[in-house]
């Protein structure tokens, strides 16, 4: 009997067309509802956010009643120095949203930046850098904000500096604990000997496998991010102590609250839907990665 | 060394082993001690080292990049006004002199004056400490059992009903900020939906003390439990389905073990060890939260006292609590590090 | 099926994915008697550690049984309840797993978990018994039965030593049948012989049955004395193990027995083309059939029943008389360039040495490779051949001697190395699991040594992958898949297509056949060797395997705790070794040679 010759073209794989992995992973999460709904709310709650001003009846600034009443025009009152309450709360979203996001990004590429160069080095550089984040990590994100605020004052871009700042180290934690299996596999090697520069490597190779988890941790940060920002405010902590934003305004209306609750109860509202909603999105994200791997190793 | 074999192609059998290779050791930050005992000693020089630079990292936030002079004056403060206050408070020395002189005092328990109260800092938090600890310690011996059970639990019962509905509500209770929680708590039991039925704030006589009156304490509690438990039954969870889910349990399984057994004897064991870093990850986390949550209840601790000096930009305070919380942040996570080695075999034999 | 009482009886088990109609395995039956081995062979995804999990009544999640029966003794344990079940785990029926290491529990002693087997099951009449008993079963596998070294913790044994505490555990209670599934993977060859002496001579002394699972023939070989082989969730084969490897009945075993390197004999390995369908894919009629070179139209039509072609003897193939008779062709000659001294190597190695800061695992090591021809370099693990390997490419830098390319010195790393010199050695890695970017495509992975060297771009170099692709027999269409949606085998030809796209003078190879199944491998070895003629190309193989040596080398080295031990050609290194490690690893492996003899 003859060798036969393995011409290929006996065995077509079984999973049909060629698709590109990211893609696979998004279209798993939105399969999933929570994840649907957790974008439903992230994108209902930034159209406000963005776009309510636009339909304020009011200036967020203007005196349209006695405090903390509830004339029959304004559908939610009054708040503590007779501003319009919803004027203010289709105002009051933007900056949060904005600093938030910023905040995050800046977090999101440092971290990968040091948690990449920490996995692969393997060597003082690992130690040096991990030393550093534990450093930033020895205090709560919310302290340091506020310890930099104590001289500093309350700006925008102190704000986005310390919370990015401190949403770094955690991003580098989870990069480096992603990136280390993927350091470790032969296609990793592979480059090395064919002489890539190592920034490619880095960025070509490594980080294209982690995007699953960097993704989930995305979500996570932005979510811890938004709340750290509007707890700031709500301690008294932001740029513009008289315009309108969510957590100020909670702050400003929380005395008032037995007898006109709506001044603390829509921002609050908003914050928790907004929240939930990144939240949601970022599991979705995680337990469709979880699946795809599960299906994967049951090769 | 051993000479080369008999047979060897290279033919001479006395050639004895070459120079050793060059080597390249790791060069560690911490030297090296043996035995476990060293390894407590290396992590806490470890620790020490990162307090060591997060004292610098306060300090240069808040007296060596800005003006505290300045900041407590404000900016329409005049030249002179700005000049009396830095010599009042001996801004004008050399920021290293500055730091030295209050790291020093620190070191022998003096954090120095408050800004605004102009009493020594430690007079003013020392009271505040102890409530903010019997704070901490009503929420931890709630949230940690807890935690520790749902998570277990839904490990346990891994995709059925409890699993599911304890994940979701696990995941929206921990997406939300804790002012969130507590606002929403007191919304719900103070002052709207049935208002009157607790204490939104606490309001704790001089020289009194929390527990005289622990209605008040539910609310503040409950706000802290609420938002760590769901945080940390998620890790616990996980950890517990990496343990359910390894090669050991599936072994002793087939050996006939019945599953009370299993679980018992073999699993439990091996979640000792992330049961440890779960603990520290709940209590860092309720440091943290304490800050904010004080604040909303008035309640007089070292969060809401905090949350004052940054008001008034009382340096002095500021720094003092911070080094305090991360000191309590380091020495956690060192406890729990060192109990999951004592915990885990094969990490003891091998140090 | 045999003659006298079977310790077990297994019949028309069938076990489905849960909650739906498709099979992981079929129709199998078989028998086996007190003290013997019985064999299951079969490569991934046949469903043969499915069938020995579910002698115990167990199950992996997502599996459950449909149909069937297994008896042993009087009892069908799949009529048992789950507590009922559990009494007969450990007692009745044991269980060896793959991987000690991960089987035993590493929070616990390792006395403690061989006495809970015994208290479990109730075992003597008080602890003195029990510690007798344990005393004993420690003795039965060659390991200390003293106190002391009851309370070690599985991580301070050794592999070998933690397998054989798994055999121990299994035999503590004297079970009517043992599973044994592929427990000596990852073991060195010696301690891999030692294991199936001692498994051997355990079953034959205390009457237990034996269900030895394994991928390797060669092992199964000098184990069982009768096989049962499984294709696709069947068994297609099931008789005597001389029988069957000396005259295969179904042409599956056929090609099987063709894929196994050997020692003697016949040198060229013959693969398998196309892979085995997964469950829920499986076609129907015969589930071989796609793949069959004796394949008819009737094959496809109806699924073939399992049948007694002679006493003890059964085959699922209509044409089993006639494969039977078929006789197996030897291919031509193998070109065996042997040369005594070697003039303008094309690498050669000086007084190397290599390791990990203090610790050395190569030890002045000198070689040369000659143009045109491949050096195989067989060790074992720990022997640091993969070190070398290693060094030779540039990745890994920790070490000193010479290591010359055309005579001129090369730099310890890849990255300080010129162009020319990283083109001219390439590197085909051992894991196809890993050594694929899972998010490229096949087209990117083969066009980047391309890219890297600038040795063509644009239309040029996607001209020239398809090129590649074609010589390692892979599809054009391949260009655009991923690497998750290719099988092993040809995975590995993507990075052998990878390493070649750039006319290279040295090809590593790197345990290259390690991870994949006995028919892939013959035929990525096939591949291989007809490329390095093709090309002309110089070879480094590398493998712990050494009768796979003889299908593709000319001249072999073999390392052993860092040291060349011998070199020379394999004709004469493998039929008259003079070191004593080399005799000693051809004595200890096992061979269907010594299976049939």
């Amino acid at each position: 009997m003859s060798a036969i010759a393995d011409t290929g073209i006996v065995a077509v794989p079984e999973v049909a067309a060629a698709r590109r992995p990211t893609g696979r992973l998004m279209r798993t999460a939105l399969g999933l509802w929570r994840t649907r709904i957790g974008l439903m709310l992230v994108g209902a709650l930034v159209a406000i956010a963005v776009f309510g001003r636009f339909f304020a009846p009011h200036s967020p600034t203007a005196f349209v009643g006695q405090p903390n009443t509830q004339p029959a025009n304004l559908l939610f009152g009054t708040d503590h120095i007779g501003q319009d309450v919803w004027s203010r709360f289709l105002w009051g979203g933007a900056q949060l949203l904005a600093v938030s996001a910023i905040a995050t990004i800046l977090g999101l590429v440092l971290g990968v930046i040091v948690g990449l160069l920490s996995a692969y080095s393997r060597n003082w550089l690992d130690d040096v850098l991990m030393r550093a984040m534990d450093v930033i990590l020895a205090l709560p994100q919310i302290m340091l904000a506020l310890v930099a605020v104590t001289t500093l004052g309350a700006t925008s871009w102190l704000i986005v500096l310390a919370v990015g700042l401190t949403t770094m180290p955690r991003v580098a934690r989870v990069t480096r604990a992603a990136a280390q299996p993927v350091v470790e596999r032969d296609f990793v090697a592979a480059a090395e000997a064919l002489g890539v520069a190592r920034w490619r490597i880095l960025f070509g190779e490594i980080l294209p496998n982690i995007l699953s988890p960097l993704m989930v941790e995305a979500s996570l940060r932005l979510t811890y991010s938004i709340a750290i920002i509007a707890s700031l405010a709500f301690l008294g902590f932001s740029t513009d102590p008289n315009g309108a934003n969510w957590g100020t305004m909670i702050q400003e209306n929380q005395l008032a609250l037995v007898s006109q609750p709506w001044g603390v109860v829509l921002p609050v509202v908003a914050i928790t839907l907004l929240t939930i909603g990144t939240s949601l999105v970022g599991d979705g994200v995680a337990r469709a990665a979880i699946g795809i791997d599960r299906g994967r190793a049951a090769e | 060394m051993a000479t080369a074999p008999s047979g060897s192609p290279s033919g001479d059998l006395l050639v004895p082993a070459g120079p050793p290779v060059a080597a390249r050791p790791r060069r560690a930050l911490i030297p090296q001690f043996g035995g476990i005992w060293g390894f407590v000693i290396r992590r806490i020089l470890l620790g020490l080292l990162v307090l060591f630079i997060v004292s610098i990292v306060v300090f240069a936030a808040t007296q060596a990049l800005g003006d505290p002079a300045r900041a407590i004056l404000g900016r329409q403060a005049t030249p002179e006004s700005l000049k009396a206050l830095r010599d009042q408070l001996n801004l004008d020395r050399s920021v290293f002199s500055q730091y030295w002189s209050w790291l020093t005092g620190l070191l022998h328990g003096d954090a120095g004056v408050s800004y605004a109260a102009q009493i020594p800092v430690s007079d003013l938090i020392d009271e505040r400490i102890v409530n903010s600890a019997f704070l901490v310690f009503c929420s931890a011996i709630i949230s940690l059992p807890l935690a520790i059970a749902i998570g277990a639990y839904a490990a346990l019962r891994r995709d059925k009903l409890f699993d599911s509905a304890s994940s979701l509500i696990t995941l929206l209770f921990a997406a939300m900020p804790e002012f969130v929680i507590g606002l929403w708590l007191v919304v719900i039991f103070a002052t709207t939906v049935f208002p009157g039925t607790l204490p939104s704030i606490t309001q704790i006589p001089p020289g009194g003390r929390p527990w005289d009156d622990m209605t008040a304490m539910i609310l503040p509690t409950a706000t802290l439990v609420l938002t760590v438990t769901p945080y940390v039954a998620r890790i616990m969870r996980a950890s517990m389905i990496d343990v359910l889910e390894s090669d050991y349990v599936e072994m002793a399984r087939l050996k006939g073990l019945s599953e009370r057994t299993v679980l018992i004897r073999h699993a439990l064991p091996n979640a000792a060890g992330p049961a440890f870093q779960v603990i520290a990850i709940n209590l860092a986390y309720l440091a943290g939260g304490v800050i904010v949550v004080e604040y909303i209840f008035n309640y007089p601790g070292i969060g809401s006292a905090l949350v004052d000096a940054v008001n008034n930009h009382d340096i002095p305070v500021v720094q003092a609590l911070a080094m305090l919380i991360a000191a309590v942040y380091v020495g956690v996570n060192l406890l729990a590090d060192i109990g999951t080695i004592l915990v885990t075999p094969r990490l003891r034999t091998r140090l | 099926m045999s003659a006298g009482e079977a310790a077990v009886v297994v019949e028309g088990l069938r076990i489905v994915l849960r909650d739906t109609e498709i099979d992981i395995v079929d129709e199998v039956s078989f028998s086996i008697s007190p003290g013997e081995v019985l064999g299951l062979v079969g490569e991934s995804g046949s469903g043969k550690t499915t069938v020995g999990l579910a002698l115990l009544g167990h199950t992996r999640r997502g599996a459950a049984i449909a149909a069937g029966s297994i008896r042993v003794g009087d009892v069908d344990i799949l009529t048992l309840s789950n507590a009922a079940r559990r009494s007969v785990r450990g007692r009745v029926v044991s269980y060896v797993p793959q991987d000690p290491a991960a089987s035993l529990n590493p929070a616990l002693r390792i006395g403690t978990q061989l006495r809970e087997t015994l208290e479990l099951h109730g075992f003597g009449s008080g602890s003195d018994e029990r510690e007798a008993r344990i005393a004993e079963v420690m003795r039965d596998v060659a390991l200390p039965d003293d106190k002391q070294y009851l309370r070690r913790y599985p991580h301070e044994l050794s592999g070998g030593q933690q397998q054989r505490i798994g055999l121990a555990m299994a035999f503590a209670c004297r079970p009517r049948l043992i599973v044994l599934d592929e427990p000596t993977t990852g073991l060195d060859v010696t301690t891999q012989a030692h294991v199936l002496d001692t498994v051997r001579e355990l079953a034959a002394a205390h009457h237990v049955a034996a269900l030895y699972v394994s991928h390797d023939l060669a092992v199964v070989g000098t184990l069982a004395t009768r096989t049962a082989v499984m294709y696709a969730g069947r068994i297609v084969e099931l008789g005597s193990t001389a029988e069957l490897f000396a005259n295969a009945s179904h042409p599956y075993t056929r090609r099987l027995v063709q894929a196994i390197p050997h020692l003697s004999g016949r040198r060229d390995l013959v693969g398998i083309p196309g892979r085995a369908p997964s469950p829920g894919a499986r076609p129907s009629g015969c589930t071989f059939a796609p793949r069959c070179t004796f394949v008819l139209d009737a094959c496809r039509a109806e699924e073939p029943r399992l049948r007694e072609l002679a006493p003890s003897l059964w085959v699922k193939c209509i044409r089993a008389e006639e494969v039977r008779t078929t006789p197996v062709s030897r291919s031509g000659g193998f070109q065996e360039i042997a040369q005594d001294s070697i003039v303008d190597a094309v690498l050669s190695l000086d007084h190397v040495f290599a390791g990990y800061g203090p610790v050395t695992v190569v030890h002045d090591v000198n070689l040369q490779v000659a143009p045109r021809e491949c050096l195989a370099l067989v060790g074992e693990s720990g022997s640091g051949k993969t070190t070398l390997a290693r060094s030779i490419g540039g990745l890994h830098r920790d070490r000193s001697g010479l290591i010359s390319l055309r005579g001129k010195p090369l730099a310890d790393s890849a990255r300080a190395r010129t162009r020319e010199e990283r083109q001219a050695i390439q590197y085909v890695f051992q894991n196809p699991y890993g050594s694929l970017n899972p998010r490229k495509t096949i087209g990117q992975i083969v066009r980047q040594p391309l890219g890297v060297f600038g040795t063509a771009g644009g239309a040029e170099a996607d001209k020239r992958v398809e090129e590649m692709l074609d010589r390692v027999s892979l599809a054009a269409s391949y260009v655009d898949r991923y690497p998750d949606q290719l099988s092993g085998g040809e995975r590995q030809r993507v990075a052998i297509a990878r390493a070649l796209v750039v006319s290279p003078a040295v090809l590593v190879c790197d345990e290259v056949t390690s991870a994949l199944d006995v028919s892939v491998q013959a035929a990525i070895v096939e591949l291989l060797a007809e490329l390095q003629r093709e090309l002309g190309l110089a070879m480094l193989f590398v493998t712990h395997n050494l009768p796979l040596v003889r299908s593709i080398a000319q001249r072999v080295a073999v390392m052993s705790a860092g040291r060349i031990v011998e070199l020379g050609p394999v004709e004469r290194v493998l039929h008259s070794p003079t070191d004593d490690y080399t005799q000693r690893l051809l004595a200890d492996t096992p061979s269907l040679e010594t299976a049939i003899a």
